[in-house]
C-alpha cells in the first residue's frame, strides 16, 4: 500500500505540471471559487484551445477525435494538477463531458466532422437539454414535442435547469415524438442550434439569488431530420449514454470543508466547544471517507481494472456535509451570521453564500433520494420502485 | 496509486473467510452464547493457533510468521465478519502489540513465542469503573514489583494467562505485565451484553509484575497501543458491518409484504443505501489506518481515530438497522441479528467510546495544524 505514482504516472504528472505552469497561475486565496461573466467565458475558451493544442483536452478520447488516447488515470492526474491552478474550465465540463461523447456515440460522420473538433478547441460550447418542469428525477417524462414535418421536425416545449444555455452554441435535446407509446419508448434525441430563431434562454432566478441556470423555451423550432441522434423512439437509450457520464461531470463541492470551519472556529474561539469538536470529528471522518474512496477507485484504474461502485457515495456525502458545515458556521456567528455582505462578513461571506447554494447541490445531478435508489437498486440489487407508468401510453398517464 | 491490499493479502483474506465459514458458523458462535460455562470456542481457538494466525504480525525472530500489519488487518476483518468467539483481539491487537511496542528484548523473547504457540493467552486490563480510564486517577497501583487493586471489566480476563495492566506508579502510570495464573490474582467472570466474548473482574492483591516500558511511561504507551488496536478493531467492526448489510439486503429481497419484496420500498431501500455509504466510509478510513499502522506513519493518530470512528458508526448503524429490517424475526434469539448488535457495542466501547475518539481525533488535528 502506498500513494505513489507509477513511474509512467509520475512522468505524465510532471509533463502536465510543466504545461500548466507555462500557461497558468497557481490558485491563491483571492481566486474566485466559481467564475462567471463574459470575461470568464473568454478566458475559458482561450484556455480550452491551449489545452487542446497541447494534447491535454479530453485525455481518454481517441486521437482521431483530437484526444490523447490516454488512460482514465492520466485524466485523473491531469484533473488533480489542473485543479491547483486558476484554470477556467467550467463552461466546457458538460459539453465535453456529456454532450459531445453522445454525438460521437450516435452521430453521423458529418456530425462528428462538424462538431467534435470545434468543441474540443473551445470554439463552440454545448449544453444538455433534458430536464423539464415536470421531468426532473423522472427525466423520461419529458413533454417537449417534436412533430415530423417533411424533412424537419418542429419543436415546441420548455426545458429547465439548463447550465450555460445562454452562452451555448449547440445542445442535445430530448423530445417526445410519440405520446401514444409508453414513457421511455416515445422519445427521440436531437442536436439543436441554440442560436436559431424560436430558441429563447431565460435565466432562472435561483433561491440562492444567482442566475447560473436557465429555462429554455422552444417555439416552432425546426430541426432537420439529419440532426437526429439515434433512431426515432430510441431517445432514452441515447440519454442513458449521456447520463452515464453525468456523475463524472458533476463534481464535488466548491464550498468550505472541515479544515476551513476548523480554522474559522480557532479564530473565533469556538474550537474549545465540546459539541463543536464532536461535529468536526464527524465531518473529518466522512470527508476523509470520500476522498480515500476516490483513491481506491484510482487504484483500480491505475491497475487497469474497472472500479467498483463505491464512488457512488460521493455526492450524498459532500452535498449534505456542505449544508451542515455552513449551517454550523452561521450558528457559530449567532445573530451576526444572518448578514450576507461579501465585503464585511468573515471569509467574504463564504459560509452564507454556500449555505444558500447547498440545497441546489443536493438536487443537481441526481437528488439524494435518486442516488440512494441507484445505490439500492444497482449496487445492492434491490427491486425497483413500483412503476405505475410502465406499459401505459404516455398520453394516458396522470399528471400534476 | 496503490491504495488497496495486494493480491497475496487478498488471497489470505479469502483463505481466512473460507476457513471461518466452515469452522466459525453461527452454530459455533452459539455454542459459546448458550453455554454459561464456555468462555470461548476451544476447538476454533486451537485451529487458529495451529494456522499461526496469532503470529501474523510477530517477527520470525520471536517465532511468528513475520508477515505484517496489513495481513493482520485482513484476518481481523474476517474474524469480525464471522463473530469469532475466541480471545484473538485481546491476544494479538492488545497484548502482543503492547509487547512489540515497549517490551524488553527479554520479555519479547520469553513471551512472544508462547503467544504464537498458544501457551500464552493475553489481555489488557485498563477499565476500573464508569468512563474511559484516566491514568492520573487509577486505583490499581504498582509499587515497582507488585500490583494491587481491581480491574473490571477485562475482556478475556477469565481465560487469559497473562495481562498487561495499566497501573498507577508514583505520580504517573505504568504498563505492567502480570502472570494471571500466579499468586495474588483472583478472577471472577462478569455478565455482559456480549456473552460470546468473555469478561472478568480481576483483583490483584500484591500480584508480582514487571514493567512494559519505563516507569511513568504508561499513559503515553497506552495511548499508542490504543492507536494500534483501534485500527485492528476497526477491521473487525468493518467485517461485522458488511455482514449486517448482506443479511439485511438478502432478507429485503426475499421477504414479501403487501405482495412484493420489502426491499422495493424506499424506506428500506434508502436505509440500506445509507448502510452501504457508511460501510464504504468505514472501509476507506480503515485502509488508511492500515497504511499508517503498517508504515509507522506520523499520521497514525488521526488515521486510527478516523478508522475507529467510521467503523464504530458503520457497525452500530448496520447492526441496529439489520434488526429493524428483519422486523419481529430480527428480535428473536434464534435469528443472528442480535449477535452482531451485541458485538458492535462491545467493539465500540472496549478501547474508548466514540466520544473519547472524537476528542482524540480533534486533538490530533489541532497538533498537526499547530506544527
Amino acid at each position: 500500500m502506498d500513494f505513489n505514482d507509477t513511474p509512467e504516472e509520475a512522468e505524465f504528472r510532471a509533463e502536465a505540471r510543466s504545461f500548466l505552469e507555462k500557461h497558468l497561475k497557481l490558485k491563491d486565496d483571492n481566486t474566485p471559487r466559481r467564475g462567471a461573466g463574459a470575461d470568464f467565458l473568454k478566458r475559458a475558451k482561450e484556455w480550452q484551445k491551449i489545452k487542446a493544442e497541447g494534447g491535454f483536452a479530453q485525455i481518454t478520447w481517441p486521437k482521431e477525435w483530437g484526444g490523447r488516447g490516454g488512460t482514465p488515470m492520466q485524466q485523473i492526474i491531469w484533473n488533480q494538477e489542473e485543479a491547483k491552478f486558476d484554470a477556467p474550465t467550467g463552461p466546457f465540463t458538460i459539453g465535453l463531458g456529456m454532450c459531445v461523447p453522445t454525438v460521437i456515440a450516435f452521430g453521423s460522420d458529418e456530425h462528428k466532422k462538424r462538431y467534435v473538433e470545434k468543441a474540443l478547441m473551445g470554439e463552440e460550447i454545448w449544453c444538455q437539454l433534458f430536464s423539464e418542469p415536470a421531468a426532473g428525477s423522472d427525466v423520461a417524462g419529458v413533454k417537449t414535442r417534436a412533430i415530423k414535418d417533411g424533412d424537419d421536425w418542429v419543436i415546441n416545449g420548455q426545458k429547465v435547469w439548463t447550465t450555460g444555455a445562454h452562452y451555448s452554441d449547440y445542445g442535445i435535446l430530448l423530445t417526445r415524438t410519440d405520446p401514444s407509446a409508453p414513457k421511455h419508448k416515445g422519445l427521440t434525441m436531437f442536436i439543436v442550434d441554440m442560436k436559431q430563431k424560436g430558441v429563447e434562454a431565460r435565466p432562472i432566478h435561483q433561491a440562492s439569488g444567482g442566475r447560473e441556470f436557465n429555462e429554455v423555451y422552444f417555439t416552432d423550432v425546426r430541426i432537420p431530420d439529419s440532426d437526429r441522434l439515434g433512431d426515432v423512439g430510441q431517445g432514452w437509450k441515447v440519454a442513458l449514454v449521456t447520463l452515464m457520464n453525468e456523475r463524472l461531470a458533476v463534481g464535488g463541492s466548491p464550498g468550505p470543508d472541515w479544515s476551513e470551519i476548523m480554522a474559522y472556529a480557532r479564530e473565533t474561539g469556538t474550537l474549545t466547544d465540546q459539541a463543536f469538536r464532536e461535529k468536526l470529528a464527524d465531518w473529518y471522518v466522512a470527508a476523509q471517507g470520500y476522498s480515500l474512496t476516490k483513491l481506491r477507485t484510482q487504484t483500480a484504474l491505475s491497475r487497469g481494472e474497472t472500479p467498483g461502485p463505491e464512488n457512488s457515495i460521493g455526492k450524498v456525502i459532500t452535498a449534505n456535509q456542505l449544508q451542515d458545515i455552513c449551517n454550523s458556521a452561521i450558528e457559530m456567528q449567532d445573530h451576526y451570521g444572518i448578514m450576507n455582505d461579501t465585503e464585511t462578513m468573515p471569509k467574504n461571506a463564504l459560509f452564507q453564500q454556500s449555505f444558500m447554494w447547498a440545497p441546489g447541490l443536493r438536487i443537481a445531478g441526481g437528488t439524494d433520494e435518486i442516488l440512494k435508489n441507484i445505490i439500492g437498486e444497482r449496487v445492492l440489487g434491490l427491486p425497483q420502485d413500483v412503476r405505475v407508468d410502465k406499459d401505459v401510453p404516455f398520453e394516458d398517464l396522470k399528471q400534476g | 496509486m496503490n491504495f488497496d491490499f495486494s493480491e497475496d493479502q487478498k488471497f489470505l483474506a479469502g483463505e481466512a473467510r473460507k476457513f471461518l465459514s466452515g469452522q466459525c458458523t453461527s452454530a459455533h458462535v452459539r455454542e459459546v452464547l448458550d453455554n454459561e460455562d464456555k468462555s470461548y470456542h476451544e476447538a476454533l481457538w486451537k485451529q487458529v493457533v495451529e494456522m499461526g494466525w496469532l503470529g501474523t504480525a510477530i517477527p520470525e525472530a520471536y517465532g511468528g510468521l513475520g508477515l505484517g500489519m496489513l495481513e493482520l488487518c485482513v484476518i481481523a476483518e474476517e474474524m469480525g465478519r464471522a463473530l469469532a468467539p475466541v480471545p484473538f483481539a485481546s491476544t494479538t491487537y492488545f497484548f502482543t502489540e503492547a509487547l512489540k511496542l515497549a517490551g524488553s528484548e527479554d520479555q519479547k523473547k520469553d513471551i512472544l513465542p508462547k503467544v504464537v504457540s498458544g501457551e500464552v493467552v493475553g489481555c489488557v486490563a485498563a477499565s476500573e469503573g464508569v468512563g474511559f480510564p484516566d491514568p492520573s486517577k487509577l486505583s490499581v497501583s504498582f509499587d515497582g514489583s507488585k500490583v494491587s487493586g481491581k480491574k473490571v471489566p477485562v475482556t478475556d480476563g477469565d481465560v487469559a494467562t497473562h495481562a498487561i495492566v495499566l497501573a498507577k506508579e508514583g505520580s504517573g502510570a505504568s504498563l505492567v505485565l502480570v502472570d494471571l495464573t500466579g499468586e495474588g490474582v483472583s478472577r471472577k467472570k462478569v455478565d455482559t451484553l456480549e456473552p460470546t466474548r468473555s469478561h472478568a473482574e480481576i483483583t490483584f492483591d500484591g500480584a508480582p509484575g514487571t514493567r512494559i516500558g519505563a516507569a511513568g511511561e504508561g499513559e503515553t504507551l497506552y495511548n499508542t497501543l490504543l492507536d494500534h488496536a483501534a485500527v485492528l478493531l476497526a477491521f473487525e467492526q468493518l467485517g461485522g458491518a458488511d455482514r449486517c448489510l448482506e443479511m439485511a439486503t438478502d432478507f429485503a429481497k426475499e421477504r414479501y409484504a403487501f405482495g412484493r419484496p420489502i426491499g422495493g420500498n424506499q424506506a428500506i431501500k434508502h436505509k440500506l443505501a445509507e448502510m452501504y455509504v457508511k460501510n464504504q466510509v468505514a472501509r476507506s478510513n480503515c485502509y488508511y489506518g492500515a497504511w499508517a499502522l503498517s508504515t509507522g506513519a506520523s499520521e497514525l493518530p488521526e488515521a486510527a481515530a478516523a478508522a475507529r470512528l467510521a467503523a464504530s458508526e458503520a457497525y452500530w448503524f448496520a447492526s441496529k438497522e439489520n434488526i429493524q429490517t428483519h422486523g419481529g424475526m430480527g428480535f428473536t434469539w434464534e435469528v443472528d441479528c442480535h449477535l452482531f448488535y451485541r458485538r458492535a457495542k462491545l467493539l465500540a466501547v472496549q478501547a474508548g467510546s466514540p466520544k473519547v475518539w472524537k476528542e482524540k481525533l480533534v486533538s490530533a488535528l489541532e497538533r498537526k495544524n499547530a506544527a
